[in-house]
């Protein structure tokens, strides 16, 4: 699941090296179209529903807190 | 008479000095104590530069109020300011200071380390220490006495087409014009709670800026990561009772795209403006299914002739395929649409581009003589004499409600396979398609092809050509899709086609 989450970030934003960011959001890393795409294509890839609830910089400042963000999911769904 | 937008100010500082000017997310300052601080500023530069008027002076800026103490200051002084996002690649700001040749730059305790990747010999003057300086009310009265309203007040880089930036040079006068016709139009009192997105350096700010000063209302500074965290985006605008945003077009279509509203809701809203680039009814819509009760404002102008030239108060329902007009001119604005030699008037009903006459245009772009002729042209329906228009390069015509419709660029016009066509007419349907983010289009002349670059959660390249089918002709579909994730951005978070460009189009 990992992978498949580093290589959709990978995809979206070449230039970021994901697993040593720390504040992705709190940094300025993503802004907020990076966002939007992100969230559609989570969703659609790990069929889970992200909602406007869940965007917060907590669920997405590391790798990490997004993959415990999706496991969440998956396991609410 | 007022010469200054100085007077701003000092007006509501008298009227409400305790009230809070600007806050950011760390600082607030109120009217008194804003104006004492840029005092100070202005007596510090003034006795670092003699007393020299009409100079520019860079600030190297932040996302913070302080940046706008360091703008009254240098304003204080009888100078102009140039914001230069200090996050910019050191070769960009170089190729700025190049062109102003600023008799200082202000920096910041976090922005001071950006000139040393500078080649700059001038004045170096800190934000922090100008601001201990003790106020010579005396110097600046002299200063003040001077001064006339068509003196400069700022210079905003655009990006030229060569590569080099451009400064447009804009005085006292076209701001005052423009924030007065604001409150005359958009019914802004004293009451206003002002959210601000547009970064500094960007032109939108101008209206957030001395929109709260004249009113004497609050500026929030809202943090750029609110725009991707959008529930506390709203929650923010609650939390401090924001009721007026004046935001790129941009930031109203993420909302959209996220579906925010469907979980949270600004309590406070009275007035949503936008510009910056053409507003999708799509998302306009979704807005005013949610806020019924808001005034929606569609504003355009290039920073050429400050800001905004024309306004669209959204007075009837609009289908997503539609498109919203641009509307009529604010007073002491006269806008023409000229023919593609900028000869004539086009005859009513027809395609021309849009021309500016008015105390709005900009002085033109400093130390560039050769662009500033370009498109700071005398007035072709009077030769008898002097009268400067500003040529705006984009097209549109006006409608039979007297609203004038935006067109496009004057060099999107194409004409494929033997039919004229207006490439945002085919970017307005693919943008109306529900499962379409983002869209545009660009002409590939060589190979005689429509580009449309789109944005969505997936390929989709079939559907969307059939869903198009119902709103174009055959000959309008894009004869190339070129689907993105995400699609680029420039500076401005408007689609870079300058990139899309050279990358996709040319070889």
């Amino acid at each position: 699941m990992k992978e498949q989450l580093l290589s959709i970030l990978n995809d979206l934003r070449p230039d970021v090296e994901f697993e040593k960011e720390e504040k992705l959001i709190d940094d300025g890393v993503l802004d907020s179209f990076d966002i939007v795409s992100l969230v559609s294509e989570l969703n659609s890839e790990f069929d889970v529903e992200i909602n406007v609830m869940d965007l917060e910089p907590e669920n997405f400042n590391t790798v990490e807190a997004m993959l415990e963000l999706i496991v969440k999911m998956q396991e609410e769904g | 008479m007022q010469r200054s937008v100085l007077d701003y100010l000092e007006q509501s500082a008298e009227k409400f000095p305790d009230r809070t000017v600007f806050a950011d997310n760390e600082n607030k300052v109120t009217y008194r104590e804003f104006q004492a601080q840029a005092k100070a500023v202005a007596t510090g530069l003034a006795q670092r530069l003699n007393m020299k008027t009409n100079q520019p002076v860079v600030v190297l800026i932040e996302r913070k109020i302080e940046s706008l103490r360091g703008f009254f200051g240098v304003i204080y002084s009888g100078n102009f300011y140039a914001p230069v996002d200090y996050q910019m690649p050191a070769k960009r700001i170089e190729l700025m200071i190049e062109t102003l040749k600023p008799a200082a730059v202000m920096v910041t305790d976090t922005t001071r380390r950006v000139m040393e990747q500078i080649t700059y010999d001038g004045n170096i003057v800190s934000l922090q220490e100008l601001t201990e300086t003790a106020v010579e009310q005396g110097m600046l009265d002299e200063i003040a006495r001077r001064q006339i309203d068509t003196d400069p007040l700022y210079a905003m880089f655009t990006s030229g087409s060569t590569g080099v930036p451009k400064g447009v040079l804009v005085s006292h006068r076209s701001v005052i014009d423009l924030i007065d016709n604001f409150k005359y139009e958009f019914g802004f009192d004293e009451t206003m709670i002002l959210g601000n997105q547009a970064p500094f350096d960007f032109d939108v700010s101008v209206k957030d800026i001395y929109s709260t000063l004249k009113n004497g209302g609050t500026m929030y500074v809202i943090p750029k990561m609110m725009f991707s965290m959008v529930a506390r985006l709203i929650d923010y605008l609650n939390e401090k009772q924001i009721n007026t945003v004046i935001w790129a077009t941009s930031a109203l279509r993420i909302v959209e795209n996220l579906n925010v509203f469907s979980k949270k809701m600004p309590r406070y809203l009275r007035t949503v403006m936008f510009s910056g680039e053409v507003m999708p009814n799509k998302v306009l819509n979704y807005w005013r299914k949610y806020l019924p009760e808001v005034m929606f404002v569609n504003l355009y102008g290039p920073t050429e002739i400050t800001c905004n030239c024309t306004f669209y108060k959204v007075d009837r329902p609009f289908a997503d395929e539609e498109a919203l007009p641009i509307g009529i001119a604010f007073k002491n604005t006269d806008l023409f649409l000229l023919d593609g030699d900028r000869k004539n008037e086009v005859e009513p009903g027809q395609v021309g581009e849009i021309c500016v006459r008015g105390s709005s245009l900009a002085l033109g772009y400093y130390n560039n003589e050769e662009r500033t002729r370009e498109a700071f042209i005398q007035n072709p329906l009077n030769p008898m004499y002097p009268e400067t228009i500003y040529c705006t390069g984009d097209l549109a015509q006006y409608a039979e409600d007297g609203n004038l419709m935006f067109v496009s660029r004057k060099d999107y016009q194409i004409k494929h396979m033997g039919h004229r066509i207006e490439l945002s007419e085919v970017e307005i349907a693919v943008n109306a398609l529900p499962f379409v983010e983002a869209a545009c289009c660009i002409y590939d002349t060589e190979e005689e092809k429509i580009v449309l670059f789109y944005q969505a959660a997936e390929r989709c390249d079939r559907e969307l050509l059939k869903q198009l089918g119902k709103n174009l002709p055959k000959y309008m579909f894009p004869n190339r899709l070129e689907y993105f994730e995400k699609l680029p951005l420039n500076k401005n978070a408007k689609i870079d086609r300058t990139w899309l460009k050279e990358n996709y189009i040319l070889s």
